[in-house]
């Protein structure tokens, strides 16, 4: 039996350079012993130190590598409280050899077994974090802060930085059984295990946060067990608040049966003149033919004439002046201006402004709209994808778009696509074929139809998509010239 | 006295918060106190650092500033109506327990929230002076979640976005109607356009690729909303499209489903009836469903019955057992979508499945060590020495993977 003797029980350097020794020399994980120095446990009858000539030389050393995921599980196994976690770790390094592979099989019986203690030293890490609660000291160079700690493994050292990172103005100490941490501002230090009178006994903020501990338990809504899961009952005596734990279960039925046996009592009549006004009621009717512009504007918000308006942020109105004798009539808002609650600044309106500013036309001067107010749309994942308004939406939003027409009275209505050439026409027109064409309508005005710029933004080849925008550019620029 | 007065509303302004179910502190920018002249850090991942008896997690000192409120939402202890005992910090108060807390490591942070009071702007300046308090007096840098008054000034949103690490605007009621009818002053409209605001606060705090000079920060944790279940009669599948719809449009962090809960001093309007706790879990994890696994809510809403999610079973099992035919998945070969759609299968254990498929072909004892319980995986997957045979298609599968007899939570 070959013997290594670390320093202490999470002396990883330690059994590191004994079990690479071991491992150079061939020892097989049955005769390989790691005992830890002044540990209480004794070595067996036939246990002998490593022989001074099975240590590497630098030549071996160089011949011998191990991949860094097990380094980095070693590092952390090493910190679980079971006695034969040395033999383990071993018994993988031994295997790496013959399995370089072998942390990645998850299936494998020691690597798996590794896993889970690792999860163990990791969760009570987390735990650590969680469930320190220092509490107040005065010393000569001011207010200090000290926590007594009981970790079910070994993690004080690996855990104590985060308490660095987060703490790096306050002078503090972390006192286990294991051993302590201590903070001055800038520099940590380890010091050997500590008993619980070396730590205050109590906090006057305590009793503010045991308040709020029981203020915040809601009693009609008992889960023991799942407190007890993440919360283990071997925490509880470091826990000032949980003190209060079995006080607030036995009082919770009674506390919710009066809750609810309570009748309803009259408002309270000091408030009554403080009482917001009733939104709803001074909700402006959306049936109300609109007079103005405004009108328009809050009549869309509260539009319920189709279902669009459930999933939509807001409707988005026409935006330009009054007097403007060009509208441009779009499809529906999009993703951006549902959110923004403005028309065509999203991906399609960029293309829309540059054509326009190509055409010659300033779209200061044009009133635009679109057919459908609110958008629709389905949601995928974290997007929303643009669905086409069908002809029961749209039929049911021509009440705005006329609305619109009525006030500004333009010269010429441009239908950008089939949906706005729908809404404008009453009948699906063949946008292909009789773009470009003017319609008369029976207000007067004259009707244009042409592509949506989305359609631009969709064609996926490039000599066809900058074709279709040089016709779409000679459409803008028809209208202009009719305006004219 | 002073201070027993100070204990007295700590206790009812905390327990005026702890209806709202978000807890988390997670998901934020990383930072630390090194070379500050505060304290507080945040890793990514949030801590709870205690468990109350009704299982829910104490991560941020969730107060609220005051629980005086001109409004009157029936379904609210705060709402004006109400004969609780109110209570209103000043925003020293606040910054002075959320330090002293946070020093004694008892919290993250802090999660404020407000009743109306004088009007929203006004609630809302006060939420913001809390926050600015602790970042630049006493450049706290731990974890901040605002609550946002929808109707205050964009403005004020705007600076909520530089100090807090997530913004939240409660939809509450999965129904519009029911709002209207519950929360008379409440405007559906009005909180999705300070989600929108919020969305559109984030993104533009992204620096485009290529720029030099970052944007100021905008809630780096993120958006989060609240929907109360069962106060409105809406069932699951609307409760899950309406959290899509939240999902997709606002690009929410997540959506908190709170089982309407009874009140002390409630309102008469509202049933008392039995809060459907278990409901609540099932939605929660229909909900992980859609964020983690790849569902769409339709596809949840194929395993449940009339609109609600089956209580007895998980919604992926629900789900599982409704599509037979694409089961059973070869956990040797299935791609990690369809592994991920393996009752009794999480994302880790998938994760593992797929690495380690490329150094050993799996047995069903090799699946056994990833998970919990093997036997509800058995029907659903072949592997190297295992097939499920007709136990797949038998008819009495559902019976045989829940053990236990189902049992909604009784409280009364």
């Amino acid at each position: 039996m070959a013997v290594a003797t670390l320093d202490g029980e999470t002396d990883f350097d330690g059994w590191r350079k004994a079990a690479r020794a071991f491992r150079l020399a061939g020892v097989e994980p049955a005769a390989a012993r790691f005992v830890v120095a002044g540990a209480v446990e004794q070595g067996g009858l036939f246990d002998q130190p490593i022989a001074e000539e099975a240590s590497p030389t630098p030549d071996d050393r160089r011949a011998f590598n191990v991949p860094k995921e097990f380094v980095d599980l070693a590092q952390n196994l090493i910190l679980h409280r079971s006695a034969d976690r040395f033999d383990l770790m071993y018994r993988l390094l031994w295997r790496l050899k013959d399995e370089p592979d072998l942390i990645k099989v998850i299936s494998d019986r020691d690597v798996a077994d590794a896993l889970e203690r690792v999860k163990n030293v990791s969760r009570a890490s987390h735990k650590m974090k969680a469930f320190v609660r220092f509490r107040q000291v005065h010393d000569d160079l001011g207010e200090a802060w000290v926590a007594w700690f009981e970790p079910p493994h070994r993690v004080l050292e690996k855990t104590a930085p985060f308490f660095q990172r987060r703490f790096t103005t306050m002078r503090w100490s972390i006192l286990t059984p294991d051993g302590s941490a201590f903070w001055d501002g800038e520099t940590l230090r380890f010091g050997p295990p500590a008993t619980r009178d070396m730590a205050p006994a109590e906090d006057e903020i305590e009793d503010f946060w045991k308040t709020y501990y029981a203020s915040t338990f809601n009693p009609a809504r008992l889960k023991v067990k799942t407190m007890q899961g993440e919360m283990a009952k071997s925490y509880w005596k470091n826990l000032p608040e949980a003190a209060l734990i079995p006080e607030l279960v036995a009082a919770s039925s009674v506390r919710t049966e009066t809750m609810v046996a309570t009748p309803s009592p009259q408002p309270n009549p000091r408030f009554a003149r403080a009482v917001a006004p009733d939104l709803h009621l001074a909700r402006p009717d959306a049936e109300a033919v609109p007079e103005n512009l405004d009108d328009v504007a809050v009549g869309v918000q509260a539009c319920r004439r189709c279902p669009l308006y459930r999933d939509a942020t807001q409707g988005v109105c026409g935006e330009g002046p009054k007097s403007a004798r060009l509208m441009i009539v779009g499809e529906q808002p999009g993703d951006q201006e549902d959110l923004a609650g403005r028309t065509f600044i999203g991906p399609a309106g960029q293309v829309l402004n540059a054509a326009l500013a190509e055409a010659g036309i300033d779209r200061s001067d044009v009133y635009v709209t679109n057919a459908v107010k609110h958008f629709k749309h389905e949601p995928r994942g974290k997007r929303r994808l643009h669905k086409t308004p069908n002809a029961g939406e749209v039929q049911a939003c021509r009440w705005w778009l006329d609305s619109e027409r009525r006030l500004i009275k333009p010269q010429v209505v441009l239908a950008l696509g089939a949906t706005a050439g729908l809404a404008l026409l009453g009948r699906k027109p063949a946008v292909m074929q009789e773009r470009g064409a003017p319609i008369d309508l029976s207000d007067g005005s004259t009707a244009v139809l042409t592509v949506h710029p989305s359609y631009l933004l969709r064609l996926p080849d490039e000599a066809a998509k900058s074709e279709a925008r040089r016709l779409f550019i000679e459409d803008l620029a028809a209208v202009q010239r009719r305006m004219r | 006295m002073a201070r027993l007065d100070l204990r007295r509303k700590l206790s009812v302004l905390a327990d005026a918060a702890k209806y709202d179910a978000s807890c988390s502190s997670s998901g934020t920018s990383k930072r630390n106190s090194v070379g500050g002249k505060g304290i507080g850090s945040t890793e990514g991942m949030g801590i709870c650092h205690a468990y109350t008896p009704d299982g829910r997690c104490i991560s941020l000192l969730k107060i609220l500033l005051t629980n005086f409120c001109i409004y009157d939402c029936a379904y609210c202890i705060n709402r004006v109506s109400s004969n609780v005992e109110r209570a209103r910090f000043d925003v020293d108060e606040v910054v002075d327990l959320t330090l002293n807390f946070y020093k004694r490591n008892y919290i993250e942070g802090l999660f404020l929230s407000s009743g109306i009071i004088r009007s929203g702007d006004y609630t809302m300046e006060q939420l913001v002076l809390v926050a600015k308090t602790l970042r630049e007096v006493h450049d706290f840098r731990g974890y901040i979640h605002l609550k946002l008054i929808p109707e205050a000034d964009p403005k004020l949103v705007e600076m909520a976005g530089l100090y807090a690490d997530r913004l939240s605007a409660n939809i509450e009621l999965p129904r519009d109607e029911a709002l209207a009818r519950l929360a008379p002053q409440k405007d559906v409209g009005v909180i999705k356009k300070a989600m929108s605001q919020v969305r559109l606060g984030v993104e533009a705090a992204k620096p485009a690729k290529r720029e030099k000079i970052k944007p100021p920060k905008f809630a780096p944790g993120g958006q989060s909303t609240q929907l109360i279940i069962g106060a409105d009669g809406a069932p699951d599948t609307e409760i899950l499209d309406r959290s899509a719809s939240l999902y997709g449009g606002y690009g929410l962090r997540r959506v908190y489903y709170s089982a309407f809960s009874p009140i002390p001093d409630s309102s008469s309007i509202l049933p008392l009836s039995k809060p459907p706790l278990m409901r609540e879990h099932r939605l929660y994890q229909a909900d992980w469903l859609m964020r983690f696994y790849g569902f769409s809510a339709p596809e949840i809403g194929e395993g449940a019955s009339n609109g609600m999610l089956d209580l007895a079973v998980d919604p992926k099992l629900a789900w599982a057992l409704n599509k037979r035919e694409q089961f059973p998945v070869d956990v040797n070969r299935a791609p990690r979508e369809m592994l991920l759609r393996v009752p009794g299968l999480g994302v880790k254990a998938v994760d593992r499945i797929v690495s380690g498929r490329r150094y050993r072909t799996l047995r069903l004892e090799d699946v056994g060590r990833l998970t919990r319980s093997v036997a509800k995986i058995r029907p659903f997957i072949t592997a190297l020495d295992w097939t499920p045979g007709g136990l797949t298609d038998a008819a009495d599968l559902k019976a045989r993977v829940t053990s236990r007899t189902p049992e909604q939570l009784s409280l009364f």
